[in-house]
């Protein structure tokens, strides 16, 4: 277990650019898992209308704060407030009307193999009865044009597509609903660096078209400088180091230096730890 | 010392397990009974376990029966009481051998495959999926499941009785000599309502349980394609074990006097 490093918790924001209120606001993020501590009293926020990335380890726990924030992980400790409204111990109609709020791309793209693609991508509108199967499916096949994907597509089961296809089938589910928050958890693990850049800039594209608030976790640096406005770092279950995308390569920080240049040796040391 | 804290390990186990899959239950069926119903999941269902089941169960129900006759007229005909074997097969077939044998069999194939399927949708991440997509997955995966399994699983037992005391028929009249008429007249002259239905009750249990089984394994695995591997392995194991206790139990509520 590497030693808590003593560095501030947030670094100073640029005073210069005005921000806007936050979107998502947590604070005191606490989960274990077992003897693990995952998260360590993570604090982040997330402007409307931004996308920030948090980028980290393998491992650090950057899986874990997005599903707290969905609430498929509860937390052990801590607040999340998304517009406002505490969503940590909140009753289940809070939480499902917060989640109509959100789209989320999974990192295998998650896709349900028993429907074809057309109700995969309509699959929110039909579950919350927003339309008919009929203008369902014509919503679905206009989402997948957005992302890329001709109608032909609609009829074919998520198994018969490539890997590049299903995450845009994954996208189209994700904006199906037009969300005012996205997720985005390592959007371009297991893609070609062709297919990686095309999905990059596909999720920048839907991202500004929405006018969408973005959270994404990646290790990919190619794609963390194609969609972020603002980086922050997760080491040892905090956010260490947090600012505009720009600053990323001269942050001043040995730890963002380390992993955004991808050297072995540096403050991280990698070791051998159980998870879970 | 050292047994007593192993017995007493295993203990706890058992009741935090027993306690877990009722608090699953429970919360299936309060999510299944209080928001809308998925009816498309549970046709699709209800034809998976049902209609599919019935080659497997016909199957097990005819060799049944036939044995039964055989086996039967072997014993009885020492003390000339062949004249029974009607009433033999008919009893054991709707009271025990028909919902017990196609519950067992169902577990092990609609038990199997639905901790399969759950299991990948889990280790997928399809059913944290559905969580965001604002779908409660106890909703939409596991109430139609059990609603299936146990509307189908009489459903099937109907069948295996008609079955199984067709197969005794063909073996008592092809080969044994019986009389066609006099054989289906005796069938049914110590065959009462209770005797079916007792059967019928016993499979929509056993019908619940095995799908209990297979959706309680399935949703909590982890750990990739081994953990789902681990998973319906323990739903066949535990649904049939779990078919065979009930079914004494259920046997004593009806028959125990």
């Amino acid at each position: 277990m590497p030693r808590t490093p003593t560095i501030p918790t947030l670094a100073e924001r640029p005073a210069a650019v005005p921000t806007p209120p936050a979107k998502i606001a947590i604070r005191g993020l606490v989960k274990s898992f077992g003897t693990k501590k995952v998260l360590r009293g993570l604090d982040l926020d997330v402007a409307e209308g931004r996308s920030l990335v948090v980028i980290g380890g393998s491992g650090t726990g950057k899986s874990v704060l997005i599903k707290c924030v969905l609430g498929i992980v509860t937390p052990d400790a801590g607040s999340i407030r998304v517009d406002g409204e505490e969503l940590v111990g909140a009753s289940r109609s809070t939480l499902d009307e917060a989640r109509k709020k959100f789209g989320m791309l999974f990192q295998g793209a998650a896709l349900f193999d028993s429907l074809p693609v057309w109700e995969n991508v309509a699959f929110g509108l039909l579950a919350r009865r927003l339309v008919d199967r009929k203008t369902a499916r014509e919503r679905a096949i206009a989402t997948l044009a957005k992302v890329g994907l001709g109608p032909e597509a609609a009829d074919l089961y998520p198994a018969e597509l490539s890997g590049g296809m299903q995450k845009r089938v994954g996208l189209a589910r994700a904006i199906a609903a037009e969300p005012e928050i996205l997720f985005f958890d390592e959007p371009t693990t297991g893609l070609d660096p062709i297919m990686a850049d095309v999905i990059n800039e596909l999720i920048r594209r839907l991202v500004s078209e929405l006018g969408a608030t973005a959270l994404s976790i990646t290790h990919d640096m190619a794609s963390v400088r194609k969609i972020a406005d603002r980086v922050a770092m997760l080491y040892d279950g905090k956010i260490i180091w947090e600012g505009p995308v720009e600053q990323l390569d001269d942050s001043g920080n040995p730890y963002v230096d380390q992993f955004v240049h991808g050297r072995a040796h540096g403050p991280i040391k990698v070791g051998v730890e159980r998870i879970g | 010392m050292k047994v007593l804290a192993a017995v007493g390990r295993a203990t706890l186990a058992l009741l935090s397990t027993v306690g877990a899959v009722v608090l699953f239950a429970l919360g299936a069926l309060a999510s299944g009974l209080t928001g809308r119903l998925y009816w498309r999941q549970l046709g699709r269902q209800m034809l998976e376990m049902g209609y599919f089941s019935l080659p497997v169960v016909g199957l097990t129900a005819v060799f049944t029966g036939m044995v039964l006759a055989l086996q039967s007229y072997t014993g009885f005909s020492r003390f000339e009481a062949q004249n029974a074997i009607p009433t033999i097969v008919v009893l054991s077939m709707t009271r025990e051998l028909g919902p017990v044998l196609a519950g067992l069999m169902v577990a092990g194939r609609v038990g199997a495959s639905i901790a399969a399927e759950l299991g990948t949708m889990r280790v997928t991440e399809q059913i944290d999926a559905l969580t965001t997509l604002a779908t409660d997955p106890l909703r939409y995966l596991v109430f139609p499941r059990l609603l299936a399994g146990t509307l189908m699983l009489p459903a099937l037992v109907l069948v295996a009785d008609v079955i199984g005391v067709m197969g005794g028929y063909l073996v008592s009249v092809y080969k044994l000599g019986f009389g066609p008429i006099e054989y289906v007249n005796r069938s049914f002259e110590f065959l009462e309502t209770q005797d079916v239905v007792s059967g019928l009750v016993k499979a929509a249990v056993f019908g619940f349980l095995l799908t209990l089984m297979g959706c309680y394994h399935g949703y909590r695995s982890r750990g990739g394609a081994q953990g789902v591997g681990a998973a319906t392995t323990r739903a066949v194991v535990s649904a049939s074990i779990l078919i065979l206790i009930a079914n004494y139990f259920v046997t004593e509520l009806f028959f125990a006097r």
